[in-house]
């Protein structure tokens, strides 16, 4: 039980039973409890393309695969699917995707900036083929019909959790490149669209003008002793304090 | 995979225990923290960093002497992947003003204030843009925004708790007093944060803070910003060679850095960047496995900036003490190391053994936190054992329905239950099986706070670098220092490039004379570095490839 036992990333000698999956169609037997991920590194597989965070949110290990008893093409991140007997699969590491080109500043968070740079989003079939792909179970052509019909908001809000595998934008028969329409969409709706934050400005504004220069200059010379009295006695805001609690004391606010 | 049935008996015991702990919870009634002292006491006995062995001194180059981890040490006493002479430094097949070495959210970061500054700029990468720890940051963003409550002040005095009064103050002053402008730059390049209707930040604690500071997008705010500074870079059309690691850095005849020899991963070719300054931000090594620890880290966090530097003549700082985080999966496999946010213990989830019973405050600071996992599981032995012969302890998420009410995990870590479930996993029904993991390196390359190295033309930003966080760094402050840093770093690189930057002639000499060093201090390895890569091959594999050659971890 030394910490020692904890041992690194996969450890397949402890699992005993595996399965065959069929990598771009050859077969290789893994153990059953991998990812898709470590069952390739496990089949021999150096990973260079295809492998990024390990942890389900940067979107490089977009992977399909066809089960031999369904019609149906299943998408998942390498790194997060566990493999399955008898599954077909490829990684989808790149697709190609155009960006269209802008500068944020200038630009208007009108629909109509979203259709001006990506005119092909009318090209949209109605097909669900992208929300049916995506690996994050983002509901793909809903924020598309929102980008459309000009609600930024909606578009934005809709896809947060997008990780930009491509994987919509490779089963698209309308050729749109999805996941580059959100990003706009977010980018206009955090800069245009919400309201700003005017305590940020505001306390950009005191720290240029120097207002807390004086107490971090004292701070910054004391000896360690002195700090770890002031940091024992630092007074802590309550977990369920209102917004707009105040400290007791308001000495180190700025002047 | 779901719970095995040995482990569904053990969480029937903690079933047993909760509604009591509930009951405390809502009364207010917290298991004890520590005093000062005992959580100097428990890191001492306890904290991997304190374990016999876990640091030996580097016996070559600029901080020779200095003890830190011997996996970082082995890299460090290891010869470049090249022979120098072979390297033909009279022509180059890429020339730039500022070459930054990363393209994570430091690197980005920097290239778009070099471009600022007129400067043309080139990001060389080891993956694909964007592929970097800042990508699978959670929990968030410290700064003080909030002028009627908090302060750059208030905010100092918490990273020097938290890294223990050892931080450099004036890098510590830099972050604190820069962290609302690097905010209101993400708001204004159109970042989402989670806001109130009025447009005021929504902000919570993290461990360690003395005021909510901890600024968030839902629980992915290191997406957030990366893919944001991602796309800006691309508006900007910032140049980024993917898949071309830097190898070495390339001096001058002056001692200046002058660019740097690239990899490339996919046609293993070597490519020579001549640049007038060089920005280098590349993060990490949770991947070098510290210990035999899992990690949260990205694949390529294999700490290849600090052997870049270190054989330019960079000095090392607190890379004796490493973060190591408390709540990292044990279970099930295939979801080994990876993070569970601090955002748990916030909201109340209980730390407890394999008997049900608590044993530490779920809010210790990191570094504490871990240190009593691991006590409770190898002194006191009551860890909870996993079907891989592993060990945890019980992070007890359903609690935090309990308290707060149905529904509340679901509705707060949508990504987490979601990710579980597919394990079939419940966590709003049952416990997640946690250990300490490798997550942060708290220090590494000496630099100042304008992101100066000791070699001119050297630049430098983000986890790469040390002195900022002191020996442990608060949560919420890696996310804002690689933006403070990465734009100071890009900037003075920017003015450096197109002011004070002379010609001469590029070398490696610096190289040849590392491994002279290395041969009058007796060691004679075959080891190279950087590493690159983590090597996961599987063993009998590379037993049957026979005629394959790797050069370190890379075939």
């Amino acid at each position: 039980m030394a910490t020692s036992t904890i041992d690194i990333e996969s450890t397949p000698e402890l699992a005993p039973d595996t399965v065959p999956i069929f990598v771009m169609g050859r077969r290789f037997e893994v153990p059953s409890s991998l990812t898709i991920q470590k069952a390739l590194e496990f089949a021999g597989y150096q990973l260079i393309r295809g492998c990024g965070c390990r942890g389900g949110i940067c979107g490089a290990c977009a992977t399909v695969y066809r089960r031999p008893d369904s019609h149906k093409v299943e998408v998942g991140l390498a790194c997060q699917t566990v493999v399955e007997p008898d599954m077909y699969l490829t990684q989808v590491p790149f697709f190609p995707a155009n960006r269209a080109d802008y500068r944020l500043d200038e630009l208007k968070p009108f629909g109509a900036t979203v259709a001006e740079l990506y005119p092909e989003i009318f090209k949209c079939v109605g097909c669900n083929t992208c929300t049916r792909s995506c690996p994050m179970d983002i509901d793909v052509m809903e924020y598309m019909a929102r980008a459309m019909r000009g609600d930024i908001t909606a578009a934005a809000n809709l896809t947060l959790s997008c990780v930009m595998c491509g994987i919509c934008a490779a089963r698209c028969p309308g050729e749109t490149v999805q996941y580059n329409v959100a990003i706009l969409c977010r980018r206009l709706y955090g800069k245009y669209i919400v309201p700003r934050a005017k305590h940020l400005e505001e306390q950009v504004r005191n720290i240029e003008a120097g207002a807390f220069e004086t107490g971090l200059r004292e701070i910054m010379a004391m000896d360690k002793e002195r700090l770890r009295e002031l940091y024992k006695e630092r007074q802590i805001e309550p977990e369920a304090a209102p917004e707009d609690w105040v400290p007791d004391d308001t000495g180190q606010l700025g002047n | 995979m779901p719970y095995t049935s040995d482990l569904k008996q053990l969480i029937r015991v903690v079933e047993r225990t909760r509604p009591a702990r509930a009951e405390r919870k809502r009364k207010g009634e917290e298991y004890p923290s520590l005093s000062l002292d005992e959580r100097d006491s428990r890191l001492k006995d306890f904290h991997p960093d304190a374990k016999e062995g876990s640091r030996t001194p580097i016996r070559v180059g600029p901080s020779k002497g200095y003890a830190i981890s011997p996996e970082i040490v082995s890299l460090l006493e290891a010869r470049s992947r090249v022979d120098p002479d072979r390297v033909d430094l009279s022509r180059w097949d890429h020339e730039t003003d500022v070459l930054v070495i990363g393209g994570g959210g430091a690197g980005t970061s920097a290239a778009l204030t070099a471009l600022h500054t007129g400067a043309n700029v080139l990001i060389a990468t080891k993956l694909r843009h964007g592929d970097a720890n800042t990508m699978m940051a959670e929990g968030g963003i410290q700064a003080a925004t909030k002028g009627w409550k908090d302060s750059p002040y208030d905010h100092y005095l918490d990273v020097l708790g938290g890294g223990h009064f050892k931080n450099d103050p004036e890098l510590v002053y830099t972050l604190v007093t820069e962290a609302p402008s690097a905010l209101k730059w993400l708001e204004d390049l159109g970042a989402m944060f989670s806001k109130h209707p009025d447009g005021t930040l929504a902000t919570l604690h993290g461990g360690g803070t003395s005021r909510r500071r901890m600024h968030y997008a839902a629980d992915i705010t290191g997406a957030e910003i990366m893919r944001t500074v991602r796309d800006e870079a691309r508006s900007c059309s910032v140049k980024v060679l993917e898949f071309s690691p830097a190898v070495e850095l390339v001096l001058d005849e002056h001692g200046a850095c002058a660019g740097a020899l690239l990899f490339d991963l996919e046609t293993e070719e070597y490519f020579v960047v001549r640049a007038k300054a060089v920005v280098l931000a590349t993060g990490g090594s949770g991947r070098l496995h510290l210990q035999g620890f899992m990690t949260t880290n990205h694949y390529g966090a294999t700490g290849d900036g600090l052997i870049l530097a270190y054989r330019a003549g960079v000095q090392l700082n607190f890379l004796h003490t490493v973060q190591y985080h408390p709540t990292g999966a044990v279970f099930p496999e295939q979801a080994e190391g990876l993070l569970i946010t601090e955002k748990f213990r916030g909201a109340g989830a209980n730390i407890l053994n394999v008997d049900g019973e608590q044993f530490v405050n779920e809010r210790e600071p990191r570094d504490v936190e871990s240190a009593s996992f691991i006590r409770e599981c190898t002194e006191i032995g009551k860890g909870v054992p996993t079907p891989t012969g592993k060990v945890g302890v019980w992070l007890d998420s359903p609690m935090i329905d309990l308290v707060l009410g149905e529904g509340t995990v679901r509705r707060e870590f949508p990504g987490k239950w979601t990710l579980f479930n597919r394990y079939g996993i419940d966590i709003a029904a049952e416990p997640m099986l946690v250990y300490p993991t490798l997550h942060y390196q708290n220090g590494g390359i000496e630099f100042n706070n304008k992101g100066e190295t000791a070699v001119p033309g050297l630049f430098a930003a983000g986890e790469v670098t040390g002195g900022i966080h002191g020996e442990n760094r608060l949560m919420g402050n890696s996310l804002l220092d690689i933006l403070v840093f990465g734009r100071i770093a890009g900037r003075t690189a920017g003015e450096y490039a197109v002011g004070s930057w002379r010609d001469g002639q590029l070398t490696l000499d610096h190289v040849q004379r590392y491994h002279d060093e290395l041969d009058s201090e007796g060691i004679n390895t075959d080891r190279v570095a950087p590493m690159l890569l983590p090597d996961y091959s599987n063993p009998e594999v590379r037993d049957r490839q026979l005629t394959t050659s790797y050069v370190g971890t890379v075939r």
